[in-house]
């Protein structure tokens, strides 16, 4: 028993340090873009676009249904569906985290950046 | 070297079967792959490579210099996003001479690192390659020094006697902005075998999709698909020599076609703008991404 407490402890914090840096990233979002509403969220074609530019670019990592996969998160979670607004999702996207594994998407462009948000945001609906 | 002599179509055979084995594998394979970078062959820009996957290129080159006989060249490009910032790639090449022979001509490691982890308006990428290739090499993928069109007047066999190993340093420096990419790359090379002084060349580029929305469904002739653009390129002399004077120098427009959940095809024809460059070179390029070929690729289990 004694021997796991210190495992128990490493496997604790780590949880923790994980879980902590894994949303790191919405703390770094300048206000301005924290503002930020999303353009294409009135056309009504924008979640059907948008899932095919997740489909061809995000799904390998994400999960063909954003339910995440074995090292990527899930898109359908508390943070992205709740706490992150169109602005934080777009400031992401943008600039990526890329010590966290996520590439910077900016190559293609605003309008297939927002359709991708719109989709993501409809998951939660 | 015999002017005016016709192509013969062994190099195109060579350059028809590995597009083939390039279509067949991506035909075969369930990851997609649509790359969506700028159509450019010399110029680089700040798009690295998804941490995880790997994208296998063909280029090709074919040119006709005057005075020499046509050829074509193949490049082999293995491109892996080690990660978010830090792409490798490897380089195998080789190319056919009309009336003369077909050879491989060396390989190159290349990694570029992304120092800066956000988006600015303009962003640096450090560039480091080691070249070890043959003088035969007409890969053209970059253009430094006084390289000029008495490059391709030598017999293959001269060429591939003079294994050049060198090191080759460039800045890029790139901006995305209103679905524009413009890059601008300076190039430095030291040929590490003989004193020669550090070479340096150039290359622009400027590209944007011809449509910056993805459609509601899919469709295969998408303006979204096609990316058009223009490049530049050229030497800048040597440390002994900076500057313009007898050096070479292309530009041409550039067009690609990202085939959806299949490979992206770019052609380009570049033209010389003085006598010491080739007329024209037809520039062409197919490549395919594996995605998540050593990383966490699950498709969503």
């Amino acid at each position: 028993m004694i021997r796991r407490v210190p495992m128990l402890v490493v496997l604790i914090v780590g949880t923790l340090a994980f879980g902590v840096a894994d949303g790191a990233w919405l703390k770094n979002v300048p206000a301005r873009d924290h503002q930020r509403t999303n353009p294409y969220q009135t056309q009504p074609d924008a979640v059907a676009s948008g899932r095919r530019v997740f489909a061809d670019h995000c799904a390998h990592c994400h999960g063909e249904n954003a339910e995440g996969t074995k090292k990527r998160p899930p898109l359908r979670s508390l943070r992205v569906q709740q706490e992150a607004t169109e602005g934080d999702l777009h400031w992401l996207l943008i600039n990526g985290n890329m010590r966290k594994g996520m590439p910077s998407w900016s190559k293609l462009g605003d309008p297939q950046i927002w359709q991708v948000i719109a989709y993501v945001k409809s998951l939660h609906r | 070297m015999n002017k005016g002599t016709v192509f013969r179509p062994e190099g195109l055979k060579f350059m028809r079967r590995v597009l083939a084995l390039c279509l067949a594998t991506g035909m075969l394979t369930t990851a997609h792959g649509n790359a969506q970078e700028p159509p450019y062959f010399v110029t680089y820009s700040h798009d690295m490579e998804e941490p995880g996957n790997l994208e296998i290129s063909v280029k090709g080159v074919q040119g006709s210099p005057k005075y020499g006989n046509p050829f074509i060249s193949q490049t082999i490009e293995l491109e892996y996003g080690t990660q978010g910032w830090w792409t490798t790639e490897l380089y195998l090449a080789g190319q056919h001479t009309s009336n003369d022979s077909t050879i491989f001509t060396g390989w190159r490691l290349e990694n570029r690192f992304r120092p800066l982890f956000r988006e600015h308006f303009v962003n640096p990428v450090l560039y480091v390659e080691y070249e070890n290739v043959n003088a035969a090499d007409r890969s053209l993928l970059e253009v430094t020094g006084h390289d000029s069109i008495s490059d391709f007047l030598i017999t293959n066999a001269q060429g591939r006697s003079k294994t050049e190993r060198s090191l080759e340093l460039k800045l890029i420096l790139s901006s995305n902005a209103r679905g524009w990419n413009i890059s601008e790359n300076f190039i430095s090379e030291k040929d590490l075998n003989e004193s020669d002084p550090w070479e340096f060349g150039y290359a622009l580029g400027i590209s944007r999709p011809l449509a910056l929305a993805a459609s509601r469904k899919d469709c295969v002739f998408c303006r979204e698909n096609f990316a058009v653009g223009a490049e530049l390129y050229g030497g800048l002399g040597d440390l002994n020599g900076f500057g313009l004077r007898a050096t070479s120098h292309y530009a041409g427009p550039t067009i690609g076609f990202n085939i959806p959940r299949g490979p992206t095809v770019t052609f380009s024809p570049n033209f010389g703008l003085n006598d010491n460059s080739v007329g024209v070179l037809y520039r062409f390029q197919v490549s395919y991404e594996f995605q998540q070929i050593f990383g966490s690729h699950s498709r969503g289990k």
